[in-house]
């Protein structure tokens, strides 16, 4: 059975937004008008944070993509009332949109603020309509959704090995944010494959994961930077 | 023991509201009914537009109704916990006050009960939570703990309310058949006497840990996260106390209202008010406590997330809430309390609304700023909430007014029997128990 991981290095990192837009046109986020932005409720499933380190003058502008960390012991799922999120057989975060209630338990409880939740109806603009993803379902208002590593994908990616006649292996498949990455600077793979790229970076000494001391464990790996400052 | 038979044609005050109906009662009901109306369709509009249409967003996914929920579920602590206690103390003065303390509990509770549903996103699948509900959830064991207290709560107001029922019975050609029906066939046997005051004595007992628990699992929402300020270990005996606290000053609130609506003077008098107000400092004194070591463990510990939700609540952009709180919830009701002058109605009823006000803010304090302050540098909003919210928490204090209001149109608001039981044998009874407690010598010869 494959652990799929992530690793993302802040390095390479050039806070580009590829990887939100990506994600967002994959897997058919959202898009929400200009006055509900402002208020709070724009939605995505990876997104970039900033962080202003330091105190003036000596200040550092400190970005890291956020997207979920598909913890092993997640606290998102232990508070779900209706088993909407829970963990699968593959160890990946699942989100049951049909089964969500909306208590937006999870929201409060996620400690990485990842998951989003469908505030108001989603009715995409016309010229939207060609261009979503058939392999994603739209998800109604009132239920949270998340990332799930383009689990559509993953599916693709067993059926592909199955009809081959091979078990899953390391490179089978990679989410729309990793794939649209210029810099180089997200990896995914199986995290319990021990020559894979993503199981090597993940053992570097820059290798950190975000909140480690919660006891979350994460399955999304930052290599932090090696110039930074502060 | 209890060969006494409640006399229907003494105590004419407390049957005098049930029987004549002025035109106080009706605008007093319209008004109600206006702002729940409105309420209500602000509610469908939440319903039909989602809840984009209350001021939550993300990283404050929880605003007033969960503050709102918290919130009156403490406020039903007044009743069948205070009631209960009063009960099992054998706190004579109890008489007047525990029929109304039994009333908000239901009251609230069935109110407050509706505060999760309305927060939903999706309130047409509720029923998931029964069919795929998981124990381990926190929102399941309130589910479990509120739906116990309330039906042994609404028990609890039941039970004593059954032979004033009959006396009503008795007396009225008007709802005849609902006196009749909710008497269950009363007569005042010696043998209905003993079976009801043992179901009394059973049910203040199992009342009292369900209370309890109810409180301490609405807490648990919070503490089972790990989200800084909520991840506490005093957080639920520190919501029970905050709960009494708060249901007390609601029950002063519905004292002073109907002693001056239908002019109980006679009944509710100073004393009750000084007892009851003796108990409201002690749960005053101990919630300063509570949140006093709250607040000095995250402070001391200096741990940078909580260190920033912390400061944000005593200096930051809710330091002004926060100090009022204080105000409110310690400074205003222990110096009126504290003190035998200002110990008056109006002193209780002043301190009363700041309590109310404080224990509001509180609930505010500990829901928002947490959310406002993930650990991740997450982008900051600041939750204001929307006309829906506010008009679904106006209408949910005019439930409880119309609820109150209807309740004392029926039933006697004052506990008929158990004020002449009191007259009849109370007094007896407090003088062997005095007499009891002495030297044997001391005995009175009968």
């Amino acid at each position: 059975m494959s652990r799929w991981g992530m690793v993302i290095d802040l390095d390479r990192c050039t806070a580009c937004s590829a990887c939100v837009a990506a994600c967002k046109v994959e897997n058919n986020v959202q898009v929400v008008s200009a006055t509900e932005s402002e208020r709070g409720r724009r939605m995505h499933w990876i997104r970039l944070l900033a962080e202003e380190k330091g105190t003036y003058p000596e200040t550092e502008l400190a970005i890291q993509p956020n997207l979920c960390m598909m913890c092993d012991n997640p606290p998102c799922t232990k508070v779900c009332p209706v088993h909407a999120t829970f963990v699968g057989a593959d160890g990946l975060v699942g989100q049951i949109y049909p089964r969500c209630i909306g208590c937006r338990y999870c929201m409060a409880a996620c400690p990485y603020t990842v998951k989003s939740f469908n505030w108001n109806h989603q009715d995409p603009p016309a010229e939207m309509l060609p261009i979503l993803n058939p392999d994603v379902s739209l998800r109604p208002k009132g239920v949270v959704e998340k990332c799930t590593f383009c689990y559509h994908r993953l599916q693709a990616a067993k059926e592909k090995a199955r009809a081959e006649n091979r078990p899953l292996r390391d490179a089978d498949y990679q989410p729309a944010c990793v794939n649209s990455c210029p810099a180089d600077a997200m990896t995914f793979g199986d995290l319990d494959d021990e020559l894979s790229p993503v199981t090597q970076l993940s053992r570097s000494t820059r290798a950190v994961r975000m909140l480690e001391h919660l006891g979350t464990q994460p399955k999304v790996y930052f290599l932090e930077r090696r110039d930074a400052q502060l | 023991m209890h060969s006494f038979e409640p006399d229907g044609t003494r105590d004419e005050a407390l049957f005098r509201p049930i029987e004549q109906t002025t035109r106080k009662f009706w605008i007093t009901v319209g008004i109600l009914l206006a702002i729940i109306l409105f309420a209500v369709v602000m509610f469908v509009r939440q319903l039909y537009y989602g809840l984009g249409e209350t001021g939550m967003m993300q990283p404050v996914t929880w605003g007033f109704y969960i503050i709102n929920f918290v919130f009156f579920i403490g406020i039903s602590h007044a009743g069948t916990l205070i009631s209960a206690i009063l009960r099992i103390t054998q706190a004579e003065w109890r008489r007047p006050i525990t029929r109304m303390a039994e009333v908000i509990t239901a009251i609230v509770l069935a109110i407050g009960g509706l505060h999760p549903i309305i927060d939903l996103g999706r309130p047409d699948r509720l029923m998931n939570v029964f069919m795929f509900g998981r124990l381990q959830s926190p929102l399941l064991w309130d589910v479990t703990s509120i739906s116990a207290y309330f039906a042994a709560s609404t028990v609890y107001l039941f039970l004593p309310l059954i032979p004033d029922v009959a006396l009503l019975r008795d007396r009225n050609k008007k709802h005849h058949w609902l006196y009749d029906f909710l008497s269950w066939g009363w007569q005042g046997t010696p043998k209905q006497w003993k079976v009801l005051h043992r179901a009394i004595n059973i049910m203040m007992i199992v009342v009292v840990p369900i209370a309890v628990s109810v409180h301490t699992v609405i807490s648990y929402i919070f503490a089972m996260t790990l989200q800084t300020g909520w991840h506490s270990t005093i957080f639920g005996p520190y919501f029970v106390v905050g709960a009494i606290f708060s249901g007390i000053a609601a029950l002063f609130i519905a004292m002073i209202a109907f002693r001056s609506a239908f002019h109980l003077e006679a009944y509710l008098k100073p004393i009750h008010f000084q007892q009851l107000g003796k108990l409201q400092l002690a749960m005053a004194v101990i919630w300063t406590y509570f949140t006093f070591c709250e607040y000095l463990t995250g402070f001391y510990g200096g741990e940078p997330a909580e260190m920033k939700t912390l400061l944000y609540k005593l200096t930051g952009r809710y330091a002004w809430l926060f100090w009022t709180m204080i105000t409110c919830n310690f400074v205003i009701p222990v110096t009126l309390l504290s003190n035998r002058k200002f110990r008056t109605i109006k002193g209780i009823l002043v301190s009363s609304f700041t309590i109310l006000i404080g224990m509001w803010l509180e609930r505010l304090i500990i829901v928002v700023p947490s959310l406002e302050n993930p650990r991740m540098p997450f982008p900051h909003h600041i939750y204001i909430p929307s006309l829906t919210e506010i008009s679904l928490f106006a209408g949910a204090l005019a439930v409880f007014a119309l609820g109150f209001t209807v309740f004392a149109k029926f039933f006697p608001i004052i506990s008929v029997w158990e004020i002449q039981e009191g007259r009849q044998l109370g007094t007896l009874e407090t003088t062997e128990r005095v007499s009891a407690y002495l030297p044997d010598d001391a005995v009175p010869h009968a």
